[in-house]
């Protein structure tokens, strides 16, 4: 029954480590790629297992490029995108796509903004003609952006506000980060969504949304060729923009551990600790991202790795830990530690304990077999993902769209491969380090004593 | 209106994608194999050597729909545990040992069936090492006491944690109120107070009684051939325990004798909707109908009537939707929603009015147009990877649905009309005797009838 609710032992982060890339046949080997004259990329796969396509769009615009005061608006621009042209009124995007046998769907991330259809293959026009017009053609009325506001403060309260561990999530990266913009949600802060204007909307789709910036991916039962005629066809006369300069940023060094406690309702305490960590940039150069990949994977990578086998199953100190490596994206990276201390112990308990595996990985490194193991999940992994084209899709997209190439996932595979037990050892000496961590605890509350919101209840007589 | 005008042209080439794809289903489907075990059990294979991969669960008559309430969220720990140690290996070798060969291992529990899923690597070397493991854990659990201590301990701090979430809670009360005394009121995890009252021999004996080859259902996808997929079969099925010849069976669920509306303090920014009855079974006759009739009202995502209502009209909440959820015996019908807490009354009002409106008056020829294309048109997605079909096996085998179920589907669909949507709505759903539950609201409050802003 799938209504019923699971138990979730695991804390669970909206962060990937590095891509996993492909055993069998190298992935990317049988992908084309065309650049048109506007300086849109078309990125092609062919998988013909079934006649269906999953097309993308993917635009290198996302959180990380919003200024102070409009945080959310990447994602509530994303929101609007299905909220009509001039040719495609509101609510027809998504009706033509229902008609043609499609599901579609939109994501927005720190890094990027990406759009999707599924589709029989048939039906790559409709998704094609339907992407470029709302690439430029986009109406933004006030009428609808009333509504949909409210929606995205609807999806905030569902997704962070009522949760426990996204609150705590959030709250820590943006006492992690000083200046960098990663320390705000996606999502947005309430009161700049509250805030938020139509204006600032347009204005951001206006300087961000065009060819140049966007990268289309096709992954199906399709002919290379064919799409890229395709797409010159709808989108090849959408003239390129003048990006805006894209201000680096940068995060100063940290000076020093930082702490924060959140408060909220919950039964039990957590902690979630993050190491300023080096991200991707030269994936064919550096080797420590990937060694702090396979570290993640040595840690947590499966239910012997060391933080279940020894936290939860042997100390019996936690009812869950973990470890997860953000290593790729346009800003800086973090490697962190979880764990859910277990039924009488406390949060610092935890932190000691999780402390005590880093050490360990310090002193004494990982074994050559702890490697080989996680080194077979990850060449498994790559094939298991051959399955759905949606995700080989995803894959694509989003290297390309956070600044690597979809071809690096071959490169990826052999580099991890290559990740020796000393680098990983080398990695642990060098990053997890207290200067650059920020520890958060959450320090559970009872219902009763949380801050009485709204007053009236929630009746069952009309509302407004 | 503007929108009704360009909708007309592009409904007629769409009817031509829908059409092209059912001819390319006639040979796009991989014909599905059935057969038994020498121990009995049903087993459903389909070969594709596109990708070096296997598939392979094991299901069984063992979901939560078979605890008492005394002893509720048993099922749940019994398949949870059993890869914790079996057949002469502790849960770790478990573990190394499939790691070691990039395997992934997964259980599957619900209300009506308990099983465990296997992806592996097709060659030779790995597969066997994996397929070991997995009848290993399939026909010799040990459920050692210390462990069940620990995980007893673990599961009980999880379902204290689940109990204060609004989401969970809403759930809770849903399926107390809509099932009663029927089992599938259970939790599937248990409760915090009953889980921890579990003993070694109770999981021992639960799995004794339902881990049998009899009933057990085997699903086998991808690169290995019949002679290979029977030797899998006979290997995880083989040393199952002795079933005593009785055939497992859930009781039928009773329809409600009168509507209950059910509101829950609690502190949320949003009030959790869920509203619904006890619906249908899978083999129900008109499952297919109320499929149809269920998209367009809430489970066609952003083109259902309730999204429209809720969400595109009015934004009150980023998620609102109906399902069925059809099982062994009547599974429930389900609306629900989140909204901000000072507009939930608006909010149920709305969705109340949207389903009575459906039930009296049924979905617009054009909505039913509508719907079909979109289930028939997207049916090459439901079967577009091995994970997909080797899910429909398994499905298949265990409601004992028939093998061309899926040649069968698009004609399933195409033969729906508004009428017998209406009709069948009818049937099934009640307006004046469901179960409303609101979790986040001011006070604890139960009533008897419904909300008279439902008229």
């Amino acid at each position: 029954m799938t209504a019923l609710p699971k138990i979730l032992f695991v804390l669970m982060l909206t962060c990937a480590g590095l891509p996993v890339a492909s055993a069998a046949n190298a992935p990317a080997d049988d992908v084309a790629v065309k650049d048109l004259a506007n300086g849109l990329r078309v990125i092609v796969k062919p998988d013909r297992r079934a006649p269906v396509v999953a097309s993308m769009v993917w635009y290198r615009i996302g959180s990380v490029d919003e200024q102070g005061g409009i945080t959310g608006v990447a994602h509530v621009l994303e929101h609007m995108m299905f909220k009509g042209t001039k040719a495609v009124p509101a609510g027809e995007f998504s009706r033509l796509i229902a008609a043609a046998g499609g599901r579609e769907n939109a994501f927005t991330s720190r890094d990027y903004t990406g759009y999707f259809q599924t589709l029989h293959k048939s039906a790559l026009p409709l998704s094609f003609r339907l992407e470029a017009d709302r690439m430029v053609n986009l109406v933004l009325s006030p009428e609808e952006f009333a509504k949909e506001i409210k929606v995205v403060m609807e999806e905030r309260r569902w997704r962070t506000d009522d949760r426990p561990q996204s609150v705590m999530y959030e709250r820590l990266l943006a006492t992690a980060l000083t200046a960098h913009p990663y320390r705000n949600p996606v999502i947005g802060w309430m009161n700049d969504l509250e805030n938020l204007t139509i204006e600032d909307t347009r204005r951001f789709y206006e300087q961000w949304y065009s060819p140049n910036n966007a990268i289309v991916v096709v992954v199906g039962d399709v002919v290379p060729a064919e799409v890229f005629a395709l797409a010159e066809q709808h989108f090849g006369l959408i003239p390129s923009k003048t990006l805006p300069l894209r201000k680096p940023q940068d995060e100063p060094p940290q000076l020093g551990l930082k702490r924060l406690t959140v408060k909220v309702p919950a039964e039990q305490a957590q902690v979630l600790m993050a190491y300023r960590t080096p991200r991707l940039t030269k994936p064919k150069e550096e080797w420590e991202p990937y060694a702090l990949d396979m570290l993640e994977s040595v840690l947590s990578g499966n239910a012997a790795a060391r933080l279940p086998q020894r936290l939860v199953k042997t100390d019996r100190l936690a009812a869950a830990a973990g470890a997860s490596y953000e290593g790729v994206g346009r800003g800086p990276g973090f490697f962190y530690l979880s764990g859910t201390p277990a039924q009488g112990k406390t949060a610092a308990e935890m932190e000691q304990g999780l402390r005590r595996e880093v050490q360990r990985v310090i002193e004494e490194g990982v074994t050559q077999q702890e490697l080989e193991r996680v080194k077979a999940q990850a060449i498994a992994g790559q094939v298991y993902q051959r399955d759905s084209m949606f995700f080989q899709a995803r894959q694509m997209g989003w290297l390309e769209a956070v600044g690597l190439s979809y071809r690096d996932e071959n490169l990826f595979i052999e580099k991890l491969q290559q990740v020796t037990p000393e680098q990983v050892r080398e990695v642990a000496r060098k990053y997890l380090v207290d200067d650059g961590l920020t520890v958060a605890y959450l320090d559970p509350q009872p219902l009763s004593t949380a801050p009485a919101r709204t007053a009236p209840p929630a009746g069952i007589r009309h509302g407004n | 209106m503007a929108t009704e005008m360009t909708m007309k042209p592009m409904i007629r080439t769409l009817c031509a994608f829908a059409l092209l794809s059912v001819a390319q289903l006639a040979h796009a489907i991989l014909p599905i194999e059935h057969w038994r075990t020498s121990t009995g059990a049903k087993v459903y294979f389909v070969e594709n050597r596109g990708l070096p991969i296997l598939d392979v669960s094991v299901d069984v008559p063992a979901g939560s729909a078979f605890d008492t309430p005394a002893q509720s969220g048993l099922a749940a720990m019994t398949n949870g545990l059993m890869r914790l140690g079996a057949a002469g290996m502790n849960e770790d070798d478990i573990a190394r040992a499939l790691a070691d060969v990039g395997a992934q291992m997964s259980n599957r529990f619900d209300s009506d069936r308990g099983g465990l899923i296997l992806r592996t690597l097709s060659d030779p070397k790995r597969r066997n090492q994996a397929l070991e493991v997995m009848a290993g854990v399939l026909s010799a659990p040990a459920f050692t006491e210390s462990i069940v201590e620990r995980e007893k301990s673990r599961y009980v701090s999880a379902l204290k944690e689940a109990d204060l979430t609004p989401d969970s809670r809403a759930n809770r009360e849903f399926y107390r109120l809509a099932f009663g005394k029927h089992p599938y009121s259970l939790r599937s995890s248990g409760e915090a107070d009953t889980v921890g009252k579990l003993q070694s021999d109770d999981l021992k004996a639960f799995y004794r009684k339902h881990y049998a080859p009899a009933q057990a259902v085997v699903a086998i996808m991808g690169d290995v051939t019949r002679k290979e997929a029977e030797a899998i079969a006979e290997q995880l099925t083989r040393a199952l325990p002795k079933s005593d010849g009785q055939r497992l069976v859930i009781p039928e669920a009773p329809s409600l004798p009168a509507a209950v509306t059910r509101m829950v303090e609690h502190p949320a920014s949003q009030s959790h909707i869920m509203i619904g009855a006890p619906g249908i079974r899978r083999d129900d006759p008109d499952y297919f109908t109320l499929f149809v009739g269920n998209y367009i009202l809430g489970g066609g995502g952003f083109v259902s009537r309730i999204t429209e209502e809720v969400r595109q009209k009015r934004g009150l909440a980023y998620s609102a939707y109906s399902y069925f959820s059809p099982l062994l015996a009547r599974g429930p019908f389900v609306i629900g929603m989140q909204t901000r807490r000072d507009q939930a009354g608006q909010a149920l009002a709305v969705v109340r009015s949207t389903l009575r409106e459906f039930i009296d008056k049924g979905p617009t020829p054009e909505e039913v147009v509508a719907a079909k294309q979109n289930i028939v048109g997207g049916f090459p997605m439901r079967i577009d990877s091995n994970r997909k079909i080797h899910d429909y096996l398994a499905m298949i085998g265990f409601y004992g649905l028939p093998v061309d179920y899926l040649e069968t589907f698009v004609a399933n669909i195409e033969r729906v009309t508004a009428g017998d949507i209406k009709a069948a709505f009818a049937r099934r759903v009640d307006p004046d005797r469901l179960v409303t539950v609101v979790v986040g609201a001011g006070h604890d409050q139960t009533a008897a009838a419904p909300a008279a802003a439902s008229r």
